[in-house]
This record gives structure tokens, sequence and C-alpha cells, in this order.
């Protein structure tokens, strides 16, 4: 699906990504773990398209087109989401505004119809009782005085709705409790089909044991250092990042 | 975002910017007393009228134009300005068939077909060119009411003891510069009068059009909603490309009478200049209503247009019980300057105020929101509500809030918030990743900071509102 080829990007004068290779498949689940500022958020915008990533070297293969050349918009037309760390707010705009816009923006970058009413509203009522949301989140603004843990599962319920390729769900475990991170977790499973697949960016296990990994990755210093199975992960937990750093040194 | 994505977000041209060929009957330019005398006798006005007229002149000789606000412009030379420019018509029109074809052409590139609006919207249209009223509909059905919607001029013939009564009552001839030479020159505008306890069974709309060059544009609207009654009242213009400033001042006065209500809305999209900030339209208006007792006046705006604006939607809230409320969007782009606010007069027991202004500043504009809240020392537990916000498109633009407060009665309750944002590359980025693209993103987060006050308008305004503002906002991005 998604083939990343000596990845190498920039922020302002700062070298963050050196050389990411990645292959990941329909139907699966990476994880991408790694200590602070070791290039996880950007390995994701970069993904994602953000500006002010500059990218100096490699490339970027998205089901056979050169995914580097499209704008944000389109990669998200694609099939590309991310689930943002830090979702912003946008006030006024009502949750279901917002998705709506953002289904029928995708639909209209594809050259199809806009989504009819009905299917919409049935298609939010099914999300938001998958993701045991109320449904007076639909007509809250966007994110606007969300707790942390609203704002997770309101990204996860976007994703429900827009249905994407690849997803890559950066720190979605950040801010959440026990239960809403099972909650979110759920969401995920279900989503889960043989044609999609997921990028989970995390610091911790702790999410990892809902969401199960079928690959691992150590991101540090702007390198993928060490791949693996689940079992990678347990290591990580148990030794933390010491030794990645030391064998890296 | 980048700059470069600003500059062509913010440098959209005029889609409004277009003139009419009609023969028009032009004084040449120039104020003195005779040409007072001539626009009186071409509207066949009665004595008292132009007495009114010339005292208004003779007050208006000794004032100066007003400096305090934060806006700079090159003062209108008003020697240079015609004061009276009407479409030449050669009879009485009975039906749209017989307006000027041109002029319907007009309309229709504006998108305010008067067929259609006859047709579809059951709205009543008063149209405005240029000083004159060419087209009045609905009339029939407003008459059976007891409702009279008609222009000034006509209300002035038809209805002389009515405007005499309420004219200048609530914006008195010397209230400043720019009313006092209204109240000399005015050539048309509108007249509405609501019978007691009459409910106006549809929405009363003006279409105000600036179409000759280097005139002047002086409406006077005075709207009258006796005891009980209920108005909304809407108002919207657009004005043709000009390479000169054109002088815009005019005078709405609104009077509520004890349990009345209006709502008078306005979209407002003159000229605003071209991309160097040369022409445009000033826009010095004064709109003030007066409340009696349980009343309600209720002001709601889009302001989009005009080089330079100046203007402050106010209510007296003279009566007992009565309530004030401003909502307010103010878009400047370009080299804009807006200084526009309310005031909310707070004169009887329990009365109340809102305020809600939402100021847009992108390019190289300046938008001060300026309000004042006074609580006299009779208004016992008096409130006020007053929300400011600003938000900011890029690094050259400015954005100023001047609240004044003065408050008489230890009962006067007044809040205050105000808040200044930026639509953030963040905001933006996050909208692309979920597949919309720049520019409709950034008329979802314009759209959705002017909610409150979009909400306001009737439905019909609203969705043309919005579109308008993602118009004056919008640029060739994707």
């Amino acid at each position: 699906m998604i083939k990343i080829n000596n990845l190498q990007a920039r922020v302002e004068d700062k070298e963050i990504l050196k050389g990411i290779n990645l292959e990941i498949n329909p139907g699966e689940i990476h994880a991408i773990m790694g200590p602070n500022g070791s290039g996880k958020s950007t390995l994701s915008n970069v993904i994602a398209g953000r500006e002010d990533y500059e990218v100096t070297g490699g490339s970027i293969d998205f089901e056979g087109e050169d995914l580097l050349d499209l704008n944000p918009e389109e990669r998200a037309h694609k099939g590309i989401f991310l689930s943002f760390q830090y979702p912003v707010e946008i006030p006024g705009v009502s949750v279901s505004n917002f998705i709506k816009t953002a289904i029928n923006e995708s639909r209209k970058g594809r050259g199809e119809e806009p989504m009819e009413a009905r299917e919409m509203l049935a298609k939010m009522r099914e999300k938001t009782a998958l993701l045991e949301m109320d449904k007076s989140y639909l007509s809250r603004s966007l994110n606007e005085g969300f707790s942390g843990g609203e704002k997770k599962r309101n990204e996860i319920f976007q994703m429900a709705m827009l249905e994407p390729k690849l997803a890559i769900l950066d720190e979605t475990d950040s801010g959440l409790d026990i239960d809403a991170l099972r909650i979110v977790a759920g969401g995920v499973n279900k989503l889960r089909t043989a044609d999609n697949a997921v990028v989970v960016i995390t610091h911790y296990q702790r999410l990892l044991d809902y969401i199960k990994p079928d690959f691992v990755h150590v991101l540090y210093n702007g390198r993928i250092v060490k791949s693996g199975g689940p079992e990678l992960a347990h290591e990580l937990e148990e030794k933390g990042y010491d030794w990645i750093k030391a064998e890296n040194a | 975002m980048s700059d470069e994505i600003l500059d062509e977000i913010t440098a959209t041209d005029y889609k409004y910017g277009f003139t009419t060929d009609i023969e028009s009957d032009t004084v040449p330019p120039g104020l003195n007393e005779d040409v007072i005398r001539l626009i009186s006798e071409k509207k066949n006005e009665p004595q008292w009228m132009l007495d009114w007229r010339l005292d208004a002149y003779k007050t208006w000789l000794e004032m100066e134009e007003p400096e305090w606000s934060n806006v700079t412009y090159t003062k209108p030379d008003f020697q240079a300005v015609s004061y009276y420019s009407a479409p030449k018509q050669k009879k009485e029109l009975g039906s749209l068939d017989e307006v000027d074809p041109e002029l319907l052409r007009t309309f229709e590139r504006l998108g305010i077909s008067l067929d259609e609006q006859k047709l579809l919207s059951g709205v009543a249209m008063d149209v405005v060119v240029d000083s004159v009223s060419v087209a009045t509909t609905f009339k029939k059905t407003l008459g059976e009411k007891g409702i009279i919607f008609c222009s000034m001029s006509e209300a002035i013939q038809e209805h002389p003891e009515l405007v005499r009564k309420h004219l200048g009552t609530v914006v008195p001839k010397r209230d400043n510069f720019y009313a006092a030479l209204n109240s000399a020159v005015f050539t048309d505008g509108s007249f509405c009068y609501i019978p007691k306890g009459v409910r106006c069974p549809m929405e009363l709309s003006t279409y105000f059009r600036i179409n000759e060059a280097n005139t002047g544009q002086f409406e006077r609207t005075l709207v009258i909603a006796d005891e009980g009654s209920y108005v909304s009242y809407l108002e919207g213009c657009t004005a043709p490309s000009r390479d000169e400033n054109q002088l815009h001042a005019a005078v709405v006065e609104l009077v509520a009478m004890d349990d009345a209500e209006i709502k008078y809305s306005t979209v407002q999209n003159w000229y605003p200049g071209d991309a160097e900030g040369k022409g445009g339209v000033f826009n010095f208006v004064t709109k003030r209503g007066i409340c009696e007792r349980n009343a309600k006046i209720s002001w709601t705006q889009v302001e989009t247009g005009s080089a330079v604006t100046w203007k402050y939607p106010s209510c007296i809230l003279k009566g007992d019980n009565s309530i004030g409320e401003f909502y307010s969007v103010a878009v400047t782009n370009k080299y804009q300057q807006a200084d526009t606010g309310t005031k909310m007069i707070h004169l009887g027991k329990n009365t109340k105020s809102t305020i809600i202004s939402k100021g847009i500043s992108a390019g190289k504009s300046h938008n001060s929101y300026r309000g004042l809240v006074r609580v006299g020392a009779r208004a016992e537990n008096a409130r006020n509500f007053s929300q400011c916000d600003s938000l900011l498109m890029g690094d050259q633009c400015g954005a100023h809030t001047f609240p004044y407060i003065e408050a008489q009665h230890p009962t006067a309750q007044i809040e205050h918030e105000a808040t200044t944002s930026k639509i953030g590359e963040d905001q933006i980025f996050y909208c692309n990743q979920r597949g919309i693209g720049t520019e409709e993103a950034i008329a979802l987060i314009v759209n959705g900071y002017c909610k409150d006050v979009l909400n306001q308008l009737p439905m019909e305004f609203a969705v043309e509102a919005q579109k308008l503002l993602e118009i004056s906002l919008e640029g060739s991005v994707g």
C-alpha cells in the first residue's frame, strides 16, 4: 500500500528524518515507538503533507503514486488519515457540519457525487454509537471545550466516517483514561478490514494491549533502528529506551 | 500559512464592479441653497420640507467634519459632488416590463432578479437606483394590512403628517456633520409604517446601489412601528467599480413605539477600492432607533465593502423594559478601513442590551470596534452584555477595540468580553488533512466564527451574506 524509501526531511534548518524505510501492506497494523524527539510526529506530518516540513530526499509511494507530488487535501482524498496528537478547535463549526464538508469535499476530489443527507445521518448515528458518543457531540463546535479524551474520540469518529485506507494515529492514547482508551481502541479494531492499514504512534505499550500490532518499529534519531513483532514493544516497556540509545550512540 | 497563499486569498477583485449605461438626469456638482431648492423643486416637495432642508444646511455650514475615528482618508470636496441624479424615465411605470431593460440586467448580474424575488421569495422590494425608486412591488398585499412601504419622496407627498411628525426625531438635523448634510440634500430612501398591532407578513427589502459616476448618495430611511407591531427590514447594497471616491452618507431612523419590534438587517458591499487602495466608497452613516416601553430594536449588519466605513447603529432605550440588540460582522481587506460599532443608551428601567461584534481583518486593512454603553441616572436594573471578537488573517492588518462604558446607576450590570485570534496554519492544515481545500477551509472557519451573527439574519439573507463573506476573502488558491 505504502512504500517509504530513504525518506529525509527537515524543519527549518534541522534534519529530523535521516532515511526512513518502511513498507506497509493492506490489513496490517504497524506500531512506531521511540523516545521524544526521535521524529515520530515529523514522519506522520510528512506523510500527511504538512508544509512546514521540507522533504530533502527519498520517496513515498502510495498505491503506485508519488505521494510527495500531492497537496494535503489530495492525499486525504486518496485515503490518508491522520489522527492528530493535538486536534485544533474550530469555533462555530459543528462536528456534523465539519465531517459533512470533509466527506463531500473528499468525494468531490474523487469525482463522486455528494453523500445523500439520509445516508450521512445514518452513518453518523452508527459511528457515534460505535464510539459510545452521545448524539449531542455532533452539534458541538469542533473540539471547542472538549476534554483531552473527547478530542481523541472525535478524531477516531472522523476516521470512522471517512473510512481511510491508511490511518495514522499520532499518540492517540495520550490524555485518555483507561475507559476512553478501551473505547477508542475498540473502535479502531472494529474499523479494521483486510483492505486498510493502521500506523499507531505511541510512547507506551499500554495502547498496544488493545490494538495488537503486527509489526513494531523503533524510531531513534531520525531512523528506524529496530523492527520486530509485538514482543519488541514489551521489551521496550521493560527496558526503556536507554539500550536503544546505547546501541545507536 | 505562507505569505503567497495569503496574498492570493486577499487579492480577489471586486465581483460587482461594473456600471450600467442609463441616461441620467444629473445636477452639476456643488452645494449651495440654490441646489437644495432645485432638489426640493425637482421632487415637487411642500414648503415645510424645503424649510427643513435649508435649516439643516445652515446648521451644516457651521459644523466641522469629525476626526475622532480611527480612519485616515482624504476629506471629500463637498463642492465637487453632484447632489442629485435620477435615471431618466419617460413615463410612470406600471409593471416590470416597463423598467429599463439595462437596469433589469444589472439586477440580474447581482443575482437579484425582481421577477424571481417577486415570484419565489415573497420579498417586497423597493429598489433604489441612484436616489429615485423605479420599482415597488407587493404594495397591494401590504396595503391591505394598512402597511405603508414606499420611497421617501412618495411618503412626503402621500403621508406628510407621518413624515413631518417623525423625521429627525431620532437623528436630529444637527446630530453630526454627515447627518446634517444628509438632512439638507437627501434625495430619496425608504419609508415604512406598520400600524398598531400589525405583524408585517413579509420581510421588507431594499436594494441600494450607487450608479452614477461622481454622485454622492444620500439616502434617508424612516421606519415607524406603531404600538404592538412587528417588522423585519432588510437593506442590502452593492456598488459598481469607480476610480474616484464616492461619498455615501445615509441616515436611518427607527421608531419602535410601545410593545413594538423592529428587526433591521443590512448587508453592505459597496466598492472597497482596488488592490492598491485606490477608489472605493466612503460610507459615513448614521443609524439610530428609539425604543418606547417594552419595545425592541435589533440591528444586524454584515459589512464587507467600502473603502472607509464609519457607522454605529444605535438604540435609545427610552421606555422601561425595552431591549436593544446589535449583531455585527465587519470584514476589511486590502486597504479598507472600518470604524464601526454601536451605542446602547439605557434610559428606562429594566432595559437590556446585547452587543455581538465580529471583526475580520485581512490584507493591509484596519478594523476597529467602537461601542458605547451608557446607563442613565433613572435606568434602574439596566443590563448589558458585549462581546467583541477580532479575527486576523496575515500579519499586515490591524484590529482595534474601543469600548466606552458610562454607568450612572448603581444597579447597572455591564459585561464586556473581547478576544483576538488568528486563522491559524494549524486550523487550515487540519481541514486540509480531512480533504477540505484551503479556500473552503477559510470559508468554513470564517462562517463558524460569524455564526452567532449570521444566525440573526433572515434565511435568504443569511445565505447571501455567507456567499459575500466567501467572495470577500476568497482567492485563486488551488
